[in-house]
């Protein structure tokens, strides 16, 4: 049944109607209800902030290559860095992995025709541009100098345009909840028969967790922010000392939806880690069950444990140790996961191209992070260590590391689904090490400035650090070049790249086992049946047959060739 | 030689120079070995199964690999167990770190937009130079006139916010005679790097005499005191005295010639131009330069700003 069905569907690819083929014209990307073409507007979207976050980026580094003023003033320095911090996270990090890569596979995965609410789905969209304009608004017209934390008092008295970009995230938050919410319906309501809550890809699980945290957190830092906007236009004392409010109230508001937020950004890249695994090393996650449900034990978890950044804020000693063993008991899950991965590479079957290359790189970067994050979860250890250059470097690890790594994965994996075309193999490992080197060069020396006191958000430095922050730059400028060349090729790809199959990696879940090279705009002719586990590839006789490679699926042989590998029907 | 200064994490850690520091050095260079370890553990395994079961043929599915219990458990238990030893362990050390002994010598810090004030308790005030007694502990009782900043002594490993609305605290005992960095590490605006002060540890036996010696004559003439309190106000960070331009105009041939405003409009820098220019900064912004001077300059003295402008009309 299934396999025939397959086999029809690999049959017709070329002349087939496509999502991307069946409308045309701008207007029908504009008003698209199809989740897929909605999750290619967002991939445009934020690949163009990533851009400007990126710029801005390599200026900061550059302004870093010696002391004093390099090629900026100091006020210039302050607003460039609170930019690209800004950027980053709220245009591009929370939004990157859920929004495009959960947009375009989470209803196929789960066998459905589209998200539960399909046009709520192309509000968030609009949303998101409204947030992103309302902030940019800010931006241009007085710049942002806070820092992207907008620690008061300091955010109630500076002249820049704190009010806009306030305003615009409070709006981009609308946009990220109703994603979430659309998400959490999407996976209740619209699993394909069969498709039981132990069968759901580890990537569905990690969206799931990062939905839960979208909508209980997000309102949380929308209030915070409009008290914020409040008492810069109203003159209400909250935060204000002057006006009799209490500073410290806002870092704890702040850092409520903030460190939850982390989640928001690492969830889905641990559920994209899984698939990765799971796929080049065709076998089980190992633990399915603790992977999947610690996601959602870490997501509740992360609403407890936002004091550990307030360790010398003066908050209370007492409420600084509950937070601190708080965070070691979120830390453990965390790891667990890592070793998870590591122990489903055995007895694998491990082939080794571009996307798993950077689940490959995760295991080696996050745990760097990792480990850090519990050097500064520790009390006496993150006193010397808060807020400098040690704490730039770890959630640069985590961020970096691990959220961007796995969305540039899960980018090279489902690439292919999404464009029906394959990018240079080669490029794509020559440009996954210059990343690995660049991003390590770029952010390890930084954690030895910590360690050595060098404080964070300094436009000018002491002598003695000089060596390890030109280090840190040449880093920035390689890492630089890996991303030009993720660009360059993918680009290319998509008009000279080689036509590819419909299951190019031999995966085993529905987006790549059921539809066709490019899925057809409702995904399904027939919404198909579940039958076994996402990784089950001992069972997935629809790839291989009966075991015996007598499938009709259609994989690529190591030499990059994409081959029919017998077409029995 | 460089390896072994590698080994004991030297050049990870800058020089230790309180009494807290060795302890919290132990408990980091603990953390960084165990981390180390595990990380080599957890990397060593992923490339030996990488390279050992890489994929042979295309066909190739191999058998899911039975789920042993007992491995789940280990490695559950087992990180739990050093988490919770790190933990207590940085609880100590923190314990240690906020509990100043009862016979702790006082300073009072008063942090500005962006330099540091220590008042000593014979009514004496630095700027920028924190002087401390060694052998004996000291204990910071801190506030800031404006944002939040915080005070970081590397060489001590102890840090503290310091806030606008109450006082907190920061106590230390330093072990070596000699001159430490410190640093703020609160983003505070736009100078925020150049808050950099320094500890200047005496003997005992010194710091008394030092401090006898460092109070203000009342008698000093005007010009001498306004170039003391150019540097102790820290208004060199801004305002240099060479023409070269700075976050503020400089000081050199201000005194007597038009300056350029905002709006456009012409004004000459006399003495109540500059008289108003230090204690409401925002009322006549130069032209070109950013309106960031932090207004806890209205808290001068009368002395105090006729001797500043004193000595800015020497600036020619």
């Amino acid at each position: 049944m299934a396999t025939q069905m397959h086999a029809a569907t690999v049959a017709q690819s070329q002349a087939e109607v496509n999502y991307l083929n069946h409308a045309r014209g701008l207007k029908s990307w504009l008003l698209t209800l199809d989740h897929k073409r909605i999750g290619l507007l967002y991939l445009i979207s934020i690949a163009l902030f990533f851009v400007v976050g990126g710029i801005l980026a390599l200026l900061v580094r550059l302004e870093l290559f010696e002391p004093g003023q390099t090629i900026m003033s100091a006020e210039t320095y302050n607003h460039v860095f609170t930019l690209h911090g800004a950027i980053m996270i709220f245009l591009f990090l929370i939004p990157a992995a859920p929004a495009v890569l959960g947009n375009f596979a989470l209803p196929i995965m789960i066998g459905a025709r589209d998200v539960a609410f399909p046009r709520l789905n192309l509000a968030s969209w609009y949303i998101f541009w409204l947030g992103a304009i309302t902030m940019l608004v800010g931006i241009v017209t007085s710049g942002l100098d806070t820092g992207w934390t907008f620690y008061t008092p300091y955010s109630t008295m500076t002249g820049s345009g704190v009010t806009w970009v306030v305003l615009g995230v409070f709006i981009l938050g609308f946009s990220s909840i109703l994603t979430g919410l659309n998400f959490i319906v999407t996976i209740h309501k619209m699993r394909a028969p069969g498709m039981t809550w132990s069968r759901l890809p580890l990537f569905v699980w990690g969206l799931y967790a990062t939905s839960i945290v979208q909508i209980l957190a997000t309102p949380v830092l929308g209030i915070t922010l409009l008290l914020l906007a409040l008492e810069r236009i109203l003159k209400v004392g909250i935060f204000d000392p002057a006006l009799g409010g209490d500073p410290v109230l806002f870092q704890h508001f702040f850092w409520f939806y903030s460190h939850p937020a982390v989640y928001i950004m690492i969830l889905p890249g641990f559920g994209i880690i899984s698939e990765l695994i799971g796929t080049f090393s065709r076998k089980g996650i190992f633990g399915y069950k603790f992977v999947a449900l610690s996601s959602v034990a870490i997501a509740f978890l992360g609403f407890l444990v936002w004091g550990h950044h307030m360790f010398v804020s003066g908050q209370s000693a007492t409420a600084s140790t509950v937070f601190s063993l708080l965070t070691f008991l979120i830390g453990v899950p965390t790891g667990v996961k890592v070793l998870n991965w590591v122990a489903s590479l055995y007895r694998g079957s491990i082939w080794l191209r571009s996307p798993l290359l950077y689940a490959l790189m995760f295991l080696f970067v996050f745990p760097i992070g990792g480990f850090t994050g519990i050097a500064l979860g520790t009390l006496g250890l993150d006193v010397p260590l808060h807020d400098t250059y040690f704490v730039v470097a770890h959630f640069h690890y985590v961020m970096v590391g691990g959220m961007f790594l796995s969305f540039l994965g899960g980018l090279h994996y489902w690439w292919p689904k999404m464009f029906g075309r394959l990018y240079n193999e080669k490029l794509a490992q020559l440009a996954a090490l210059l990343i690995f080197v660049g991003f390590n060069v770029t952010f390890f020396p930084q954690f030895i400035l910590g360690t050595q006191g060098m404080p964070r958000r300094y436009f000018d430095y002491v002598p003695e650090f000089t060596t390890l922050h030109q280090i840190s730059t040449v880093g920035s400028w390689i890492l630089g070049v890996g991303l030009l060349l993720v660009a360059g090729y993918l680009l290319h790809s998509l008009f000279k790249g080689q036509k590819a199959p419909a299951n190019p990696w031999g995966a085993g879940t529905l987006e790549w086992t059921h539809t066709g090279r490019i899925p057809s705009p409702h995904n399904f002719d027939r919404i198909p049946v579940v039958t076994r586990g996402p990784y089950d590839y001992h069972l997935a006789e629809e790839i291989f047959g009966n075991g015996r490679g007598e499938g009709n699926g259609v994989v690529v042989q190591p030499s990059g060739q994409a081959q029919q590998s017998h077409s029995t029907t | 030689m460089q390896a072994m200064i590698w080994l004991q994490g030297t050049a990870w850690l800058p020089e230790a120079a309180s009494s807290v520091a060795s302890e919290v050095d132990a408990l980091f260079h603990f953390w960084a070995w165990v981390s180390v370890v595990l990380f080599l553990g957890v990397i060593g395994a992923t490339l030996f199964f990488v390279v050992r079961y890489r994929r042979r043929s295309i066909e190739e599915v191999p058998q899911p690999v039975k789920e042993k219990k007992l491995i789940e458990l280990a490695w559950i238990v087992l990180p739990t167990i050093l988490v919770l030893i790190v933990f207590t362990w940085g609880f100590r050390v923190y314990i240690k770190m906020y509990t100043a002994p009862p016979n702790a010598y006082e300073v009072l810090v008063h942090a500005y937009q962006w330099y540091w004030e220590f008042e000593y308790p014979n009514g004496v005030k630095t700027t920028n130079e924190l002087h401390v007694p060694a052998n004996r502990p000291v204990r910071l009782r801190m506030s800031s006139a404006d944002v939040i900043h915080s005070l970081y002594v590397p060489a001590f490993r102890v840090k503290q916010d310091v806030l606008p609305d109450r006082y907190s605290t920061l106590w230390f005992e330093a072990t070596q005679p000699g001159q430490y960095t410190i640093f703020c590490t609160e983003y505070c605006g736009t100078q925020h790097s150049g808050m950099v002060a320094k500890v200047v540890v005496h003997p005992e036996q010194e710091f008394e005499q030092w401090l006898q010696e460092a109070g203000v004559p009342e008698d000093m003439p005007l010009p001498e005191l306004g170039a003391r309190l150019y540097r102790e106000k820290a208004c060199f960070s801004c305002h240099s005295l060479d023409g070269s331009r700075g976050v503020g105009p400089t000081f050199k041939g201000l005194y007597g010639h038009e300056v350029e405003l905002e709006d456009g409009s012409r004004v000459v820098a006399d003495e109540n131009y500059l008289r108003e220019s230090i204690l409401q900064p925002g009322a006549k912004i130069v032209r070109g330069y950013p309106n960031v001077m932090p207004a806890s300059y209205a808290s001068l003295s009368e002395r105090e700003v006729a001797a500043l402008i004193e000595f800015i009309k020497q600036q020619q």
